[in-house]
């Protein structure tokens, strides 16, 4: 339990726990809104990181995890009755198991072969989910308004559906840095900076690779859930869209992957600026090329992202910001 | 098992050879390590040393031979099983977690070698084992801010972490100055009164003469001499392929 000896485990999860202790607050749908978007890309981030920053492996198709997940549950809402919450842990451990089922086959790949074969992973889901029947094809399935009343109410559900993402984004956290400071971590750490040495040392590297997976698969499969219960539909064109994997790695790049605190940073300033060029109407059919623009600029400067660069530059900072 | 005919017999090697594409990397190579002893191996450059140390911790496959090692088989393993058998090494290119400290990368030798140590006690051990081999100022700095003398100190302690049976070093000598050598000589020694066993490949002639029992000679993948250092530097085969000249075997023996 390393991880409650730390300021920055504090930190971070006093600033996610202020986002949602604020909405509950004020009680205001807009707020509310805003702020659940942000938490799914603070967790999409924090759960990528798991994956990214600490096993050192490339994964461009997270958001296939947040479609599966997101079509499971969805699945299991509209057509089998289930609620929400079971809905949730059902569709995460869809995620996790397809995770498993993937890290078996791809993590053997290192480097850009790995992210390639994450690539072909995400259409290969799509195009799946696309023919498949019983999830609605390339129409999707939406939700009947009557589900809603087991939770008092469109209204009330909203703000159930946010109380569960809130949940979820504190839970992510405080697993980000358990991972960070166990042994588990430091055996992911270890394949990150060397495979080849890691295995030597005695480091299993295919189960921990495999394990890391399944970990960094479960968030996005259960974010999943909570977003198209809140949007009432679902279809392919919205579960797996590759740009949202590539948004998200910007998010971790940017606040500093391998840290726990960079991507909560990361995703919150991305999601700022994309709010902003989405709405500005000079910018808005461009919010792509800027991602594109940023990761580059941060890959070719600061390549650390934001926290790891503070790290860098004021050592003393190492034991606050983790 | 019925492989193993001498119950000190840490490792058997029997028969192993290694081919990559045309090249025959190592013959039938043959020994026997008995516990506690200092199995030294030398040859000139490119003579197979590295490739045996990478069969025998499971990097690569031999393509002939077995590998026993604690009375196992443990021919084709993977290299993290072999390490959880019991078996560390060291890299003659340095390969430190860089962006990890010193102190980490110590503890993940003790946390996956084959005390499978959990963080508390592989705290401790790594704690020591720094103060053993003098980088214990370096405890919290990163891997990578360290030269390349402390980075040898660094991948050695990394392998005593695990509390290894059999030790396999990797020139832990080169690149160091004379006195870092001498330094380095009496930890390798301190090793063996602990009553590790060691295996070790070594261009520092007159070092690894004075702390090796026995030492094998490898020339293009063939062993081509096995005895004592006295032995194999009077040895005529070993002095055309590498020693040389015969005086140079001479002054091996002498200094130190």
């Amino acid at each position: 339990m390393r991880a409650w000896r730390y300021p920055a485990f504090w930190l971070t999860l006093g600033l996610v726990a202020a986002v949602g202790i604020v909405v509950f607050a004020t009680r205001s749908a807009t707020l509310r809104e805003e702020m659940f978007l942000l938490l799914m890309f603070v967790t999409l981030a924090s759960s990528l990181n798991i994956l990214l920053g600490y096993t050192g492996y490339v994964n461009f198709g997270h958001i296939v995890f947040f479609g599966l997940g997101g079509y499971v549950g969805f699945y299991l809402m509209s057509q089998q009755g289930w609620p929400l919450w079971w809905a949730t842990l059902a569709g995460g451990l869809a995620s996790g198991l397809l995770a498993w089922v993937l890290g078996a086959a791809t993590l053997r790949l290192r480097g850009a072969y790995f992210a390639l074969a994450t690539i072909g992973v995400n259409e290969a889901v799509r195009a799946f989910v696309n023919n498949f029947r019983p999830f609605g094809g390339p129409t999707g399935m939406s939700l009947n308004f009557a589900v809603y009343r087991q939770y008092g109410g469109p209204a009330n559900a909203l703000w159930w559906t946010f109380g569960a993402m809130f949940g979820l984004t504190l839970l992510v956290i405080v697993i980000s840095y358990l991972v960070k400071f166990s042994r588990f971590g430091l055996g992911l750490m270890s394949v990150r900076e060397d495979e080849d040495a890691a295995m030597v040392m005695g480091v299993r590297t295919p189960s921990m690779k495999t394990w890391a997976f399944v970990l960094s698969a479960l968030f996005p499969g259960m974010v999943g859930v909570l977003f198209f219960f809140k949007n009432g539909n679902v279809e392919p064109g919205d579960a797996f869209r590759l740009q949202m994997s590539i948004e998200i790695i910007v998010m971790v790049m940017l606040g500093g992957s391998g840290t726990v605190l960079g991507p909560a940073i990361g995703s919150a300033a991305y999601e700022r600026l994309r709010g902003y060029l989405l709405t500005s109407p000079i910018f808005k059919n461009l919010h792509l090329a800027f991602a594109g623009f940023l990761l580059l600029i941060i890959v070719l400067f600061v390549p650390a992202g934001l926290v790891g660069w503070l790290r860098g530059r004021v050592p003393r900072l190492r034991r606050v910001l983790e | 098992m019925s492989e193993q005919t001498h119950p000190e017999t840490l490792l058997r090697v029997q028969g192993v050879s290694k081919r990559f594409g045309g090249l025959q990397a190592l013959s039938n190579v043959s020994f026997d390590l008995p516990a506690g002893q200092i199995l030294g191996i030398i040859g000139p450059n490119g003579a197979g040393k590295t490739t045996l140390f990478n069969c025998i911790n499971g990097v690569y496959p031999p393509e002939e031979g077995r590998i026993i090692f604690r009375g196992t088989n443990i021919t084709g393993w993977q290299s993290y099983d072999v390490a959880r058998l019991g078996l560390a090494r060291t890299h003659q290119i340095v390969r430190p977690l860089n962006e990890l400290t010193v102190l980490q990368n110590v503890m993940a030798g003790a946390c996956f070698g084959h005390e499978r140590r959990n963080l508390a006690q592989a705290e401790k051990i790594a704690d020591g084992v720094l103060e053993a081999v003098g980088l214990a100022k370096w405890r919290n700095a990163l891997a990578a801010s360290l030269n390349v003398a402390q980075k040898k100190r660094l991948e050695l302690a990394r392998a005593l972490a695990a509390r290894p049976y059999l030790l396999l070093l990797d020139e832990v000598l080169a690149g160091l100055n004379p006195t870092e050598i001498a330094e380095m000589v009496q930890v390798v020694r301190s090793l063996r009164d602990q009553g590790i066993t060691i295996l070790i490949i070594e261009h520092v002639m007159h070092a690894l003469m004075n702390v090796s029992d026995r030492v094998i000679v490898l020339d293009y993948g063939v062993q081509i001499a096995e005895g004592t250092p006295e032995e194999v530097a009077h040895n005529p085969k070993v002095i055309e392929a590498y020693l040389g000249d015969p005086k140079v075997a001479e002054r091996l023996l002498l200094g130190d």
